[in-house]
């Protein structure tokens, strides 16, 4: 009884792994579903899935206008005090003073790309962008200002 | 064969890779742990090597190429194959590391008791030749290879060799005790630059020299493809050079192995050590006597 038992686990074995060995001996023959992307032959073509993860952006529409309400959601939300917020009081059209952006600071070499400031931020000011190569030869370059110069925030956004 | 390409950026089409590997590894520091053995640190790594290369003394490459043929060929190649389990046992106690002392303890577990594998294996290829020597056994395939006339019972064989040699080579699926994400690289931690060349050099020497002997043993190292006696087809393949013969099945087996690698995941050493001894040793053990009973009674070509 066991030796049916052994024989059965033997042969069993022997034919998945003959099936496996077929399968690697069908990608030898046949080389053209190359998976590896020949990355620097291929920037031309080259995009990412949606959700990767390069770099923190503040998306600005036409009018140069920006969603941020100066919250700091963000700088709590962020592990490593990698966003800084620099807030000024607005005067408003009705005469009073509302709280809002003035600087975003990002430290792209220090930021871990959790997405942690993207889920918290309760306006949607923020995405990630798909870019990578982030590599310059002065790090002062890495520390950004996301909010472009003259932008404000859009109507409506709270 | 795992649809997806090697290093290919040096070098045309990355031929010249293996060039910079090692230029590489002679140029690293070569580090001795303060507290390790350094007598034995520094021994290990020659060990591996040297009883790698000495395996290939007996080994007939050519017709009429063989160094040294010895009349116990086949005892001398799996005896110095043993000795290398000493210089992997030194490299793990030398290093003075607990994780690479546990690694090379399951490596020389493994290799120890895979040889009994090994050995039974070669003697069921013995038992139908009669005689250890090598020149002997290519000889003796003269009017066929021994995996088509000793047919069942030495694919057996064979299959069980293969199997066991990957094993014994420290190779994938069974490198738990050297794969750089297991134990921190097992038994080789502690080693850098050319020390650490040395045991990926004696792997893959190791490899080569597993291959001949299967090569030799079970389809007939240098000896072309002779079909019984029809004399006319045999002479057409003595044509074909003995050494093209030989390096031709060597790198077939060798292909072989490689898919091992690339195909297989690898085995945690209780499966491994499982396998050899309730599955493999067994079948070796009745695969052996089923030699001799067709050695005796005639039932092989």
């Amino acid at each position: 009884m066991y030796l049916k038992e052994y024989f059965g686990t033997i042969f069993r074995t022997v034919k998945s792994l003959l099936g496996g060995m077929r399968l690697t001996g069908y990608y030898f023959t046949h080389p053209k579903e190359i998976h590896t992307e020949q990355y620097p032959d291929n920037r031309a073509t080259l995009t990412m899935f949606d959700r990767f993860k390069g770099e923190v952006v503040m998306p600005h529409d036409a009018n140069n206008e920006h969603r941020c309400t100066g919250c700091q959601a963000c700088e709590i939300a962020c592990p490593n005090a990698t966003i800084k917020i620099i807030t000024k009081q607005e005067l408003q059209a009705d005469g009073k003073k509302k709280k809002a952006l003035d600087t975003f600071v990002y430290h792209l070499d220090l930021c871990t790309l959790c997405n942690n400031c993207i889920v918290s931020c309760p306006s949607d000011a923020i995405i990630m962008a798909q870019t990578f190569e982030h590599s310059v030869y002065d790090k002062k370059q890495l520390k950004k200002v996301l909010n472009q110069p003259g932008s404000k925030i859009m109507e409506g956004v709270e | 064969m795992q649809m997806r390409l090697g290093p290919n950026r040096v070098g045309p089409k990355g031929s010249m890779q293996i060039v910079a590997d090692t230029v590489k590894l002679l140029l690293k520091e070569g580090l001795t742990p303060s507290s390790s053995d350094k007598f034995l640190f520094n021994l290990a790594p020659i060990i591996v090597v040297v009883t790698a290369m000495l395996v290939m003394a007996p080994m007939a490459f050519a017709k009429d190429l063989q160094l040294w043929d010895l009349n116990i060929g086949v005892l001398y190649v799996s005896s110095v194959s043993s000795l290398s389990v000493i210089g992997i046992l030194m490299a793990g106690w030398s290093s003075f590391n607990k994780y690479s002392l546990l690694g090379a303890m399951r490596s020389g577990a493994q290799i120890v008791s895979y040889e009994l594998s090994i050995g039974l294996s070669v003697i069921s290829i013995v038992i139908l030749t009669g005689s250890l020597r090598i020149s002997d056994i290519i000889l003796s395939q003269n009017d066929g290879w021994w995996i088509f006339k000793g047919h069942i019972p030495i694919l057996i064989s064979f299959v069980i060799f293969i199997i066991a040699s990957t094993a014994e080579i420290n190779r994938a699926p069974f490198d738990l005790a050297e794969a750089e994400q297991e134990l921190t690289a097992g038994f080789h931690t502690e080693y850098s630059g050319m020390k650490f060349a040395m045991f990926l050099l004696g792997e893959y020497i190791n490899l080569f020299v597993v291959s001949a002997i299967a090569a030799t043993l079970f389809f007939g190292g240098w000896m072309p493809l002779h079909i019984g006696h029809w004399e006319a087809f045999n002479h057409v393949m003595d044509y074909i050079p003995s050494f093209i013969w030989f390096l031709g099945k060597t790198f077939v087996i060798i292909f072989i192995i490689m898919q091992f690698r690339w195909t297989f995941p690898r085995m945690r050493v209780d499966q491994l050590l499982n396998l050899e001894w309730k599955y493999l040793l067994p079948l070796s053990m009745v695969n052996v006597l089923l030699v001799t009973v067709m050695a005796i009674m005639g039932w092989h070509f």
